[in-house]
């Protein structure tokens, strides 16, 4: 009994010390002193121009990502190929990399210097320091999610009852429709609520590819960023607050999805089939 | 799909890795060996490693409580242990800062110091091994934990030689994943690390800086290790996973 008391309190304390007060200490010192600054902060047009950027952004790589995502999940299950292995590698590699990686390759290969560069340049096209690159490195690091919710879906719905919709003569898109598409809802659903929240707080691969122009290639983490090194501290906490709110929201509905979706969560053995 | 692949993630990587070599393979050498760039990359692999461990130890602690003890508002907790998943890096940053930075309430102030790293990659890695250890744990047979009661094994001998094996592939895919994120994790550190050369600037934030006062070549050499280094943990991740199932049939 001892001992689960003792572990209970090492477990509580950790998550305390690490995670609770700081946050906690954050919402604090935002509201600290009244309403009136942090309205004054989330009227500035720098911020509110950022927050407008962030959402734009993740309006634009969500959807892109969730068509990839279902599409790449049902080539993996469903096909064998070569490279099969390779692609899944590729698919898990947003994940161990680090986003300033992102940044540069994006950089690379768009920028005036990169591959493409004098191609871009001589048809007018802007991509690195502006919309463009944001919403593919913002695209780079929330590739995997939706492809690794939907993959053990699908393994475990099988293809029963898309054969037997085939035998009685649907077409493959009124099978996917009617068929695969309702069974892997859920797991859709959860991959693009995760999906969203890495959207919304991408910060390395942005910072590298925007240029950080404020109140142009600003999104809302940049702005955090820039309203600290300006010691602003009312506009970074106020900002990070909003930032920490849709995480909260983001948090209410993974739990809500996952009670929805069958299996347990994020497992080892998860996609462990895959192979 | 093959191009959405390849326009974003394998034409710019090929990109890093012809950069990288930009003046022969004598220069990528130079870069990465150069004094910075060696200090950068042991500070981050020595923070990863001590994050990985303590991780290694507390999010087994805590999994193991959140499955097997019961408390007011336990639900609650299991919930908060995804926040950071959710939560942007820059924000974790920010609200460490706050309660261990020099402004803090409680007076202490670890801001600029490599224990500041580490804090700020135990933030973000928290939930890596809490979940993939969790649905283990649940599980896990009890009858076995009975069974090695009943025959007079004490708790630690029961958790060493019962519980432990049972969690140990769960544990090493979680501490690989926890790795991973801290040896490339850049939002969260880079205001508390002060980004101090040879002292607290990680392997990310010295790309950032070299990117920043256009050293692309430094920057493609430096992150060439990286993501070589990706690749191998990725790989050992599949091997670990391998294993696991191995184990379990």
């Amino acid at each position: 009994m001892r001992a689960r008391y003792g572990l209970r309190f090492a477990a509580l304390t950790y998550l305390m010390l690490l995670l609770v007060l700081p946050v906690g200490l954050v919402f604090y010192r935002t509201f600290q002193h009244g309403l009136e600054p942090v309205w004054n902060a989330m009227t500035d047009p720098d911020f509110l121009h950022a927050l407008w950027l962030t959402l734009l952004i993740a309006l634009i790589a969500v959807p892109l990502n969730t068509i990839f995502g279902v599409a790449c999940a049902l080539v993996l299950v469903r096909q064998r190929f070569r490279g099969k292995a390779v692609l899944n590698a590729l698919v898990d590699l947003p994940f161990a990399l680090s986003p300033v990686v992102v940044g540069l390759a994006l950089f690379l290969v768009y920028a005036r210097t990169g591959w493409f560069g004098p191609w871009l340049d001589a048809h007018g096209i802007q991509i690195v320091f502006a919309l463009p690159a944001m919403v593919l490195a913002t695209i780079f690091v929330s590739l995997p999610f939706v492809v690794r919710e939907v993959v053990p879906v699908l393994r475990e719905i099988g293809t029963e009852q898309e054969e037997a919709a085939w035998t009685l003569g649907a077409s493959p898109l009124a099978t996917f429709r009617r068929i695969t598409l309702p069974a892997i809802r859920w797991g859709v659903t959860y991959g693009v609520v995760l999906t969203t929240a890495r959207c919304l707080g991408e910060f390395g691969a942005v910072s590298v590819v925007s240029g950080n122009l404020i109140g142009k290639t600003q999104t809302l983490t940049l702005h955090v960023n820039n309203r600290f090194q300006a010691f602003d501290l009312v506009g970074a906490y106020t900002a990070s607050v909003v930032l920490a709110v849709l995480a909260l929201m983001t948090l209410f509905l993974m739990n809500l999805f996952r009670k929805e979706t069958p299996r347990v969560d994020s497992g080892p053995r998860r996609d462990e089939a895959l192979r | 799909m093959i191009g959405y692949l390849s326009f974003i993630v394998l034409i710019p990587l090929a990109a890093v890795i012809w950069k990288s070599t930009g003046s022969g393979l004598e220069g990528f050498w130079n870069a990465v060996t150069s004094p910075a760039a060696l200090a950068s990359l042991k500070l981050t692999f020595g923070a990863s490693v001590v994050v990985a461990l303590v991780n290694a130890v507390m999010g087994t602690l805590i999994a193991w409580v959140l499955v097997r003890d019961d408390f007011p508002g336990k639900g609650l907790v299991n919930s908060l242990i995804d926040l950071p998943f959710a939560l942007p890096t820059i924000v974790a940053g920010l609200t460490l800062l706050a309660l261990y930075g020099p402004r803090g309430p409680i007076g202490i102030n670890i801001a600029y110091t490599r224990l500041a790293i580490v804090a700020a990659l135990l933030f973000v890695t928290l939930p890596f091994v809490v979940r993939s250890v969790q649905p283990v744990v649940h599980e896990l047979d009890r009858e076995m934990e009975e069974a090695a009661a009943s025959l007079g094994a004490g708790g630690f001998t029961i958790f060493r030689r019962v519980i432990l094996p049972n969690l140990v592939p769960a544990i090493l895919s979680g501490v690989a994943l926890a790795f991973a994120r801290a040896v490339g994790e850049f939002g969260a550190v880079i205001l508390i690390s002060g980004n101090i050369p040879f002292k607290t600037q990680v392997a990310s934030v010295q790309i950032f800086s070299n990117i920043e006062s256009d050293r692309p070549t430094a920057a493609a050499a430096l992150s060439v290790v990286l993501l070589a280094f990706s690749f191998l943990t990725l790989l050992a991740l599949d091997l670990v996973r391998r294993w696991g199932s191995k184990h379990e049939s």
